[in-house]
């Protein structure tokens, strides 16, 4: 393995790239759970905020954040198709029918803020707590694993021999629409 | 922000290596070994280490769990005094007057400045109190994975150094490159594909 300080900077497009593929797939409405292979229905949504950045090629970056329920995003397929990439946004999944988280995700290290989950019993006698823990570790597993499994299955994609003929084109077309 | 609240913030690690003996005794006796004083030392500017998820202000291992259903949790308390810059630089005003009346010169060397500074420093360090900040943990030990729950950088370092010294297990932060390394099923050769990648451009 590569020492981890090298390797969390080296790869920090990695992440960023798939937070954009990300967006490309809720604009397709791509089949989440074909795509991940699951059982439970999967969908996400693009929640009230998102950023991107672009190197502007002399170490200077210009940042794009928008914000708002009914934001327009606009100002962020012009940024796409200046080179830009999302960096960080705010997600809504459902998984199943009643399952509903909201998030927001970092591409360069996943770490996640703001996690909401679906509604837990909230009573905090001593005797429930580990039944409320049990019940919130299912809830945070569920979530990661999607978020962990779909990445996967972009990285998986980047690196296939048809990457470029294929996905990339798909992405590329859809940014320059 | 903690495990059972409504909101969380949250980085994600996977552990690396495991117990070679009586698992739930090593996490024992790990956590007991660095756990949060229970008396404040008042000269300590940081003092960080385990309390029991339930009782974060009284790292009583012995009384309180740490074992839920399959998984370990508990908490990591760090106490920080903080001097407002501001409150210093009264007391560094008040101290500079009294220096001058007694000297009976009218200006105060840059040397002499710092020594007030360090003196003013130190006694205000020993009379505040310091703030307790509390990250929740949740590990699964069986998988090798572990919430932590903060994405606060000074936090994460804190975290990190403790848990390998009471553990003697590492924890490596999971971010896309280390995801695929540990998460991932790919053969080596796809492991390689991915070293191999660079930014894209569309």
């Amino acid at each position: 393995m590569l020492d981890i300080a090298t390797a969390y900077n080296k790869y920090t497009f990695l992440g960023n790239e798939f937070l954009t593929w990300i967006w490309f797939l809720i604009e397709k409405q791509e089949n989440l759970a074909a795509i991940m292979g699951s059982k439970e229905s999967i969908t996400l949504e693009i929640g009230n905020s998102i950023v991107l950045e672009n190197n502007l090629g002399d170490k200077s970056k210009e940042k794009i954040t928008i914000k708002g329920d009914q934001a327009g995003l606009e100002e962020g397929t012009t940024a796409l198709k200046k080179g830009a990439w999302v960096t960080e946004i705010n997600l809504k999944c459902k998984i199943g029918e009643e399952e509903e988280y909201k998030f927001t995700i970092k591409g360069e290290s996943f770490n996640i803020t703001g996690l909401k989950t679906p509604t837990t019993q909230t009573s905090k006698s001593e005797d429930e707590i580990e039944g409320m823990i049990l019940e919130k570790t299912y809830l945070l597993q569920k979530i990661t694993g999607v978020i962990d499994s779909l990445f996967l299955k972009y990285v998986e994609k980047r690196i296939a021999n048809d990457w470029k003929t294929k996905e990339f084109q798909e992405i590329k077309n859809w940014i320059h629409s | 922000m903690g495990l059972i609240s409504s909101t969380h913030s949250m980085s994600r690690y996977h552990i690396e290596g495991k117990f070679e003996t009586a698992v739930m005794e090593e996490v024992r006796k790990g956590l007991i070994k660095n756990s949060i004083p229970k008396l404040e030392n008042v000269y300590e500017e940081i003092s960080a280490g385990w309390t029991p998820y339930e009782s974060p202000y009284n790292p009583d291992f012995e009384k309180f769990s740490f074992i839920f259903g399959s998984y370990f949790s508990f908490s990591l308390r760090i106490d920080k005094k903080s001097i407002p810059a501001k409150l210093i630089q009264k007391h560094m005003a008040l101290e500079i007057e009294k220096k001058k009346e007694e000297s009976g010169r009218d200006f105060i060397s840059k040397n002499e400045k710092a020594e007030i500074k360090e003196t003013i420093t130190d006694i205000l360090m020993h009379k505040i109190p310091s703030i307790p900040s509390i990250y929740d943990v949740l590990w699964n030990y069986e998988e090798g994975s572990l919430f932590f729950f903060t994405t606060q950088k000074a936090a994460n370092e804190f975290f990190e150094t403790i848990f390998l010294k009471s553990f003697d297990l590492k924890p490596i932060r999971l971010f896309p490159y280390t995801i695929v390394e540990t998460k991932s099923k790919f053969s080596t050769d796809q492991k390689d594909n991915v070293l191999s990648l660079s930014p894209l451009k569309y």
